[in-house]
């Protein structure tokens, strides 16, 4: 599988996924510049963390406007699977490729701590690996992680299936509890948790190992069928 | 040019001398202009000079066969193997923090940074050592907390966005800092050893680059403020404070590490205190030549600003480098991808001068040696250094020793620092093996099997009582922190925080703890590579307690972490180093002293560097061989606080111990006396083998349980607490003492 990391000016986690799939997992893993519009064939886009470009005005809202967007876009609505980690998953809503926004935290800090997560479902290329209700424990690390939108989004996305993650202790004021979700079609997701951070038994756990392997998976299914 | 005539009032408010002005004069020949006053007054200030301390920093060691660069450069260097080494300083930022603590230490961050990766290395660590007054004085409370909730937004701002992970440090709360907080970051790179970059404006006919953000009247005179007290109108310095912008800092890495790549830099430092000036005059002073440039070509912010503003500005985010005449297309071109200013601002010339011209006039011409090399060095007389404290202290207390050891835990000083360090991004890059709360930082080196420990300790009380032990102690405290985690102490950095060095049993205190300093870092063979030297801090005549932060880096084979807590009961609990000694004296620098008695007395604990050294080689051997379970060294609280701490773990596991000694209570449970750490070991013979094979005591104490911490000594109970209750004191402290004053 070819897997694609975002570089936005300010991205700070694109390293660190990059790691993860390249040197941990052993996949053919590229760094796609954000400002261009080829995404070298990948059959999976990373949008990773950080403060795409510098994030003063709000969260992902310049980022959205870049050219690499764009083509991440088309990649979506052709089916190609996206994954956008912390910052990546405020570029998602931003740039209308997952419902709802991220906000500043209830408690107007930036928090960083490990947390556990339940996972919500099993029915995505990103979880199918995971067994429904597991707990997973994630780092996070945000000012800018409380999932909001409105009660018939909300009602939409739990209907639907397509939350992916719950926190099991809320760091952030996200309204029930959402940590990740999916769209319509179930190849994207955003979640404000990093499982990058959290793929080498160094880090204190591997946890993120699941999703990982969950999409490697996927991939390898989608390329034999 | 209708620049201001130099009077005495003028020289005055540069805090230049009359027989430095005089020294001005010989140098140039003339007098000055006022952009060259200017120039002159912020490179001999104390903040950039190094005038009172200098002298007394030639004391220090600074080589060893791993030091590849010592003090002078942006940053030591140290070789860490496989053809790697790292870099790493701390500096304060004090003065800006008091007036804007959100910006003061965001810039503080920042600057710190920059020292790193001018060296062409990759920052991958930061660390912070913050002090305040008390938060829950009622007077100086309100102020204090919230100069704490700035600082530390700031270090969060800044760190974050850019980053780097803020892996560890210290925050302390004294009455002493009521007026003058300290703020002292550390930082940390790592790069091959053929990616060094120095500071040096080589080659006659090279080009002078400026990159980054673009120049304002921001932080004028801020190297200068540095090196003055505060007063009532330091307040309207508020405008010498920088403001920082994270995202162009990491850009600028991005940019100026790709630059290097390109092999088109000769030289490059970063625009630090006094800005400008201080590149120009040091690159060329390094390299032994001139440098040439013409304001006018410099990015402005705003418009009209004379060569005096522009030459002391401090605005952030700045670097000049020089780059290889016909190569100067490809470094803009990197520059150009990170969406960065890149203009030639100047050329390097044969005359070794610095002039600065704007539209062709030359506004000042200065020997760059002259600036760099030739400030003023003072041997400032001193006396005995300051001491208020008494010798004795209250008569010993029969206590309630668990209530004591409540309140200690609950105390600023002890309690978790959690509030403060989640809101720091401790693991972005993916190398925080040991993040904050361990015994030290411990991050791995991607591509090696090397880690990096680092340990950052300071001791205004032990340093007040006795400058010079008290300094020693500090060494050895870090030493044996990085020893509790299996690391090999290989180097220091420190940064010495005192007040004003004019007054003689001030510069006693200065002297007498830069030569502890020299004596323990030699002892332990961790020679000085820099650091950064903060005087004048005082508020209105009252000086802090002398407090000299040491930062203590060391190497250890990458491998899972050992942690501080008990990790399953029915382990055996020793103490390595055995119980120590202490007399009434001894207890009275303790947190117990400072905490219970509120009081503060007597003499720092006796340290023996030689058992020290033996007691860290026993635990580096035990930790690394696996033969310990936990590993925590004795320091703030004693005994009593380390195995509270130690039970603290996820599974709530304490331990039943029995004491036989003959001290009294109070001293056996608190003392801070050096050079023991407590271990807990399925194999206790193990742990008194390799005791006895490097010549140190261990003890068998007790045994680990679940739920309870008891300690007992001959028999009589001493305290029996149960750990949920101790833990949620230390763990939710910090949170009310800074908003139970808010609270409904």
């Amino acid at each position: 599988m070819k897997i694609g990391v975002v570089v936005f000016p300010g991205s700070n986690c694109d390293h660190d996924a990059w790691h993860a799939f390249a040197e941990t997992l052993r996949q053919d893993t590229v760094l796609l510049w954000h400002d261009s519009a080829a995404l070298q064939g990948a059959d999976l886009v990373v949008l990773p963390g950080g403060f795409s470009y510098g994030d003063y005005l709000r969260c992902g809202a310049i980022a959205k406007f870049s050219p690499v967007m764009g083509a991440v876009k088309k990649f979506a609505q052709e089916g190609g699977l996206v994954l956008g980690v912390c910052n990546g998953f405020q570029i998602l809503t931003e740039a209308g490729l997952l419902p709802g926004a991220l906000v500043r935290n209830a408690g107007l800090k930036f928090v960083c701590k490990t947390v556990p997560l339940e996972v919500a479902t099993t029915d995505s290329p990103f979880t199918h690996r995971a067994v429904k209700g597991q707990t997973l424990a994630l780092p996070v690390a945000h000012g800018e992680g409380c999932y909001i939108a409105s009660e018939q989004v909300l009602d939409e996305l739990e209907a639907g299936d397509r939350v992916a993650f719950r926190y099991r202790e809320n760091p952030n004021g996200s309204m029930r509890n959402i940590a990740g979700i999916l769209n319509r079609e179930r190849n994207v997701m955003g979640l404000m948790p990093h499982p990058e951070r959290a793929a080498d038994p160094l880090m204190g756990g591997t946890d993120g190992l699941t999703i990982f392997e969950s999409v490697l998976h996927a991939g390898v299914a989608a390329s034999r069928a | 040019m209708s620049e201001t005539r130099i009077t005495p009032e003028v020289i005055a408010q540069h805090q230049l001398s009359t027989s430095e002005y005089q020294k001005i004069l010989t140098l140039l020949g003339r007098e000055p202009t006022l952009t060259e006053l200017g120039i002159f007054g912020v490179m001999w200030s104390e903040h950039c000079s190094y005038k009172s301390s200098r002298i007394h920093l030639k004391k220090l060691p600074t080589e060893s066969k791993r030091v590849l660069q010592g003090p002078g450069e942006n940053a030591g260097i140290v070789d860490i193997g496989d053809g790697m080494a790292i870099a790493f300083k701390i500096e304060s930022h004090n003065h800006p923090s008091f007036i804007e603590p959100f910006q003061g230490a965001a810039t503080g961050v920042g600057g710190i940074l920059r020292d790193i990766f001018t060296m062409g290395a990759r920052p991958i660590a930061v660390m912070d050592s913050i002090r305040f007054g008390r938060p829950d004085d009622e007077t100086t409370g309100a102020r204090n907390r919230r100069l704490l909730e700035g600082v530390v937004s700031g270090i969060a701002h800044y760190g974050n966005c850019f980053g780097v992970p803020t892996v560890g440090g210290e925050c302390v709360f004294e009455e002493s800092y009521d007026g003058n907080p300290l703020v002292n970051v550390f930082a940390l790179g790592v790069f091959r050893h053929d990616e060094v970059f120095y500071g040096k404006a080589s080659g006659v006919g090279n080009p002078v680059i400026y990159v980054g953000a673009k120049t304002g009247r921001d932080g004028i005179h801020g190297a200068s403020m540095a090196s003055a007290e505060f007063t009532e109108s330091s307040k309207q310095k508020r405008p010498n404070v920088q403001v920082g912008d994270p995202f162009t800092e990491k850009l600028l890495l991005e940019a100026c590490l790709e630059a290097m790549r390109t092999g088109a830099i000769v030289g490059i430092q970063d625009m630090g205190a006094a800005g400008l000036t201080s590149s120009t005059c040091e690159m060329g002073s390094r390299a032994g030549t001139g440098v040439e440039i013409e304001l006018s070509l410099v990015p402005q912010r705003e418009a009209g600003m004379t060569p005096y503003e522009m030459m002391l500005s401090e605005s952030q985010e700045r670097m000049l480098l020089v780059a290889e005449r016909g190569r100067e297309d490809v470094v803009f071109g990197v520059f150009k991808k990170w969406g960065l200013d890149a203009v030639e601002i100047g050329r390097v010339t044969a005359d070794g001068m610095l002039r600065v011209k704007q539209n062709g006039i030359v506004f000042a011409e200065i020997p760059n040696r002259a600036l760099a090399d030739e400030a003023p060095k003072y041997d400032r007389p001193r006396t005995r250094p300051l001491r208020t404290a008494p010798l004795n202290g209250p008569a010993v207390r029969r206590g309630n020793w668990g209530a004591d050891l409540k309140t200690l835990l609950a105390s600023g000083d002890v309690c978790s620092k959690r509030w403060i360090y989640e809101q720091y991004d401790h693991q972005v890059r993916t190398n925080t093996v040991a993040g904050p709360g361990a015994e030290a930082a411990v991050v791995r080196i991607k591509g090696t099997d090397t880690s990096i420990a680092m340990s950052l300790d300071g001791n205004g009380r032990y340093c007040a009582l006795d400058p010079r032990e008290g300094t020693k102690l500090l060494v050895a405290e870090c030493c044996r922190n990085l020893s509790t985690v299996g690391a090999l102490p290989i180097a220091t950095t420190n940064n010495l925080n005192f007040g004003n060095p004019e007054r003689p049993e001030i510069m006693a205190q200065i002297v007498e703890s830069i030569e502890g300093l020299a004596e323990a870092c030699r002892f332990f063979d961790v020679p000085v590579t820099g650091g950064n030297v903060s005087l004048y801090n005082e508020t209105l005549g009252t000086p802090i307690f002398p407090t000299p932060v040491v930062g203590i880096v060391g190497t250890l084979p990458t491998s899972l972490p050992i942690g501080i807590s008990f990790a399953k009961i029915g382990l055996r609990v020793l103490l390595l180093g055995g119980l120590g000694t202490a007399d009434a004296r001894e207890l009275g620098g303790t947190q117990y002293a400072k905490v219970i008695h509120k009081s503060l007395w007597g003499v720092p604990p006796q340290l023996d560097m030689e058992y020290e050294k033996r007691v860290q080689a026993a635990i580096r051997e035990l930790v690394r061989g696996g033969l310990v379970a936990s590993a925590h060294d004795l320091s703030k609280g004693g005994l009593a606080v380390a195995l509270a701490e130690s039970s603290f773990g996820p599974e709530n596991i304490g331990a039943d111990i029995k004491l036989d000694s003959d001290l009294p209570p109070e001293l056996l449970l608190f003392h801070e006396g050096p050079s023991r750490i407590l271990v807990s070991t399925p194999n206790p013979e193990e742990v008194f083998r390799v005791a006895n094979a490097n010549g140190v005591h261990a003890i068998e104490i007790g045994v680990t349980l679940k739920a309870r911490v008891t300690i007992s000594n001959r028999g009589e109970v001493l305290l029996n607490e149960r750990v949920d209750e101790l833990k949620g004191l230390w763990n939710n402290s910090l949170e009310h003492l800074l908003h139970n004053s808010v609270a409904v």
